[in-house]
């Protein structure tokens, strides 16, 4: 039998179907690599039992003939959604211990399908970070590494966790969440591929709140079709986030082979930025050139506001975590430190419970918010951030879909970037204008540094048009044969 | 834009974080720091813009106004720090 980890969702599913294989191997196999690789700190909490029980019961639905349209998938569940009776931490101390009395939405939505999660997925707390290093439960290691250097290297952030697990091959897949970034830049930094869907695409309910007008679910897989067939399952409708969308879910595979003879893709001319590693500018050139060579139309296309997304974005996003944040008080659920006074008992546990990047968002979110400058911060950020979405309104009259680099760098090591925040925020800069405008974004792997990193191309869509996004993104995959490994994710001997 | 000392002071406690004298020094920095990094929006020209409330172009859903929900009390209860006959329980506020 060759290695069950080496399989994509659909040749996993395939095999499954053909009794290659049963699922109760296939998790076992992914539960062992899990084991090899603990040193990479991918979950916070394991469910490695719960997992076999579920596996049992997939292969018997096999056996009879009813199966289910991911059943038997082992993934990883980012620790930001909430899991009924299973602890959910959002890589803050302030969550320790708490067990979701229900499920969320899109973690049901992949249970129902049949997946089975082996684990909640390590994050930065709250997911606020662009390295993993802010979680509370230690830094995320990523699986690669440069060449002829042993340092430990950043998975990205936030969902820095799922995507190292699913690089690292103990996870076939895995769920993110994206609020400025957090699915597409830890794709680039790790290998794999990654999507943001439309704002509303997917429910948010049972998903602990960040920036709630940002914040968007999406899946983490090794190529194209897995990342379609997860969000298939994951998306949709939900009465109990009125954000989402009623509209049908497309069946997002059946397109991806279709092409892009005819499709326009802009190449937005803000996006090259000063500083920017030209290995990255390099690769950009290259993803332009592969799209022509397949037959899509290239064009220019201005979004004159990307230079303000960055602070437009470290307005609004504080600001609304400030509120949804207030909700930790040791009261109701959550870490409690006893105060003098219940007002000292709110100072003393929120002080204890959150990490310092948790805190100083609170507090940048609580001035913007506060009497005297909310028109001055809040109002004109919102202002500004309605000139950044009729940009993308504007462009998408010119072009179908947009590609940029993902992020500016590749993987840095633990510990560099942190000499100041703006730098470090620094990462996300490509990213932030869509999800300030609320639109699609996709990070797909297309080839190696000179040092052996991967690096990652940016796909924007039209709102609810992932389907095109898709297509185009399988091109770019058959173009590039995007087929190296990280070869450290199993601790030497 | 840098704030003061006194104006973190000011927003720790709104925000009910206790942060110590020697972080205040260490956060009057780096918030300045985020600060000047935002205060570059004054360059942006806003006049007559609307402010984007959601990024999303649709009306609300309205369903029946019944009771889909309830009587979990042991649920809502279950991860409460402290909690007596049935309450969550707080220190004492009122005298």
């Amino acid at each position: 039998m060759t290695n069950l980890t080496n399989h994509t969702i659909a040749s996993a599913l395939a095999g499954l179907k053909k009794k290659e294989f049963t699922a109760v191997e296939l998790v076992d196999a992914h539960i062992k690599a899990s084991e090899a690789a603990r040193h990479l700190n991918c979950y916070i909490t394991e469910t490695f039992d719960t997992a076999r029980e579920q596996a049992k019961a997939a292969d018997e639905r096999y056996a009879k003939g009813v199966a289910l349209p991911l059943d038997g998938i082992p993934i990883a569940m980012k620790d930001l959604f909430c899991t009924e009776g299973v602890q959910t931490t959002a890589a803050s101390r302030i969550l320790e211990g708490f067990k979701p009395p229900y499920e969320s939405t899109v973690s049901g939505n992949l249970k129902k399908d049949g997946t089975i999660t082996l684990g909640k997925a390590n994050l930065d707390e709250f997911a606020m970070g662009s390295s993993n290093t802010t979680s509370g439960y230690g830094n995320v290691i990523n699986p690669w590494k440069r060449k002829g250097d042993n340092k430990d290297l950043v998975p990205g952030g936030s969902s820095g966790g799922s995507a190292a697990a699913v690089s690292a091959r103990i996870a076939m897949g895995a769920t993110g969440t994206d609020t400025g970034g957090s699915i597409r830049q830890p794709a680039a930094f790790c290998g794999i591929t990654g999507i943001k869907p439309t704002y509303g695409r997917c429910s948010r309910f049972g998903i602990v709140a960040f920036a709630s007008s940002l914040d968007q679910a999406g899946p983490f897989a090794r190529n194209t079709e897995d990342c379609a067939l997860l969000l298939k399952s994951m998306a949709g409708w939900d009465p109990k986030d009125s954000t989402s969308v009623n509209r049908p879910v497309p069946d997002y595979t059946a397109q991806l082979k279709a092409g892009v003879k005819g499709l326009k893709v802009g190449v937005p001319k803000e996006y090259r930025i000063d500083g920017t590693n030209p290995e990255i500018l390099e690769m950009w050139d290259k993803g332009v050139q592969m799209l022509k060579d397949a037959g899509a139309e290239i064009v220019s296309v201005s979004l004159p506001h990307t230079a303000y997304a960055l602070q437009t974005y470290y307005v609004i996003a504080p600001a609304e975590c400030s509120s949804n944040l207030a909700r930790y008080d040791g009261v109701r659920f959550g870490k409690r430190v006893e105060g003098d006074n219940l007002i000292d008992t709110y100072e003393k546990t929120r002080a204890a419970g959150f990490g310092k990047e948790v805190r100083r968002r609170i507090l940048i979110g609580t001035y913007v918010l506060s009497a005297g400058y909310y028109d001055a911060y809040y109002n004109k950020a919102r202002k500004v951030r309605k000139l950044i979405w009729q940009d993308f309104v504007n462009a998408y009259q010119k072009c179908d879909v947009l590609l940029t680099p993902t992020a500016p760098t590749p993987a840095f090591a633990i510990g560099e970037n942190t000499q100041d925040p703006v730098t470090m925020y620094l990462n996300d800069i490509f990213t932030i204008p869509a999800s300030m405008a609320g639109m699609p974004g996709m990070s797909i792997p297309v080839g190696l540094s000179a040092d052996g990193l991967p690096l990652g191309l940016q796909l924007l869509g039209k709102p609810f048009d992932e389907e095109t996004m898709f297509r185009v993104s399988q091109t770019l995959e058959d173009a590039a044969q995007f087929t190296a490994v990280p070869s450290n994710f199993v601790k030497a001997a | 834009m840098s704030i003061d000392k006194n104006t973190v002071t000011k927003i720790a406690r709104l925000a009910r974080i206790k942060v110590t004298e020697d972080e205040k020094e260490v956060l009057t920095k780096e918030l300045s720091s985020i600060l000047t990094m935002i205060a570059e929006l004054d360059k942006v020209n806003t006049d007559g813009v609307e402010p984007l409330t959601s990024v999303v172009q649709m009306q609300l859903f309205e369903r029946e106004d019944v009771v889909t929900d309830g009587a979990i009390q042991e649920k809502i209860l279950i991860n409460a720090p402290e909690q007596a006959a049935g309450f969550f329980v707080v220190p004492k506020v009122v005298e």
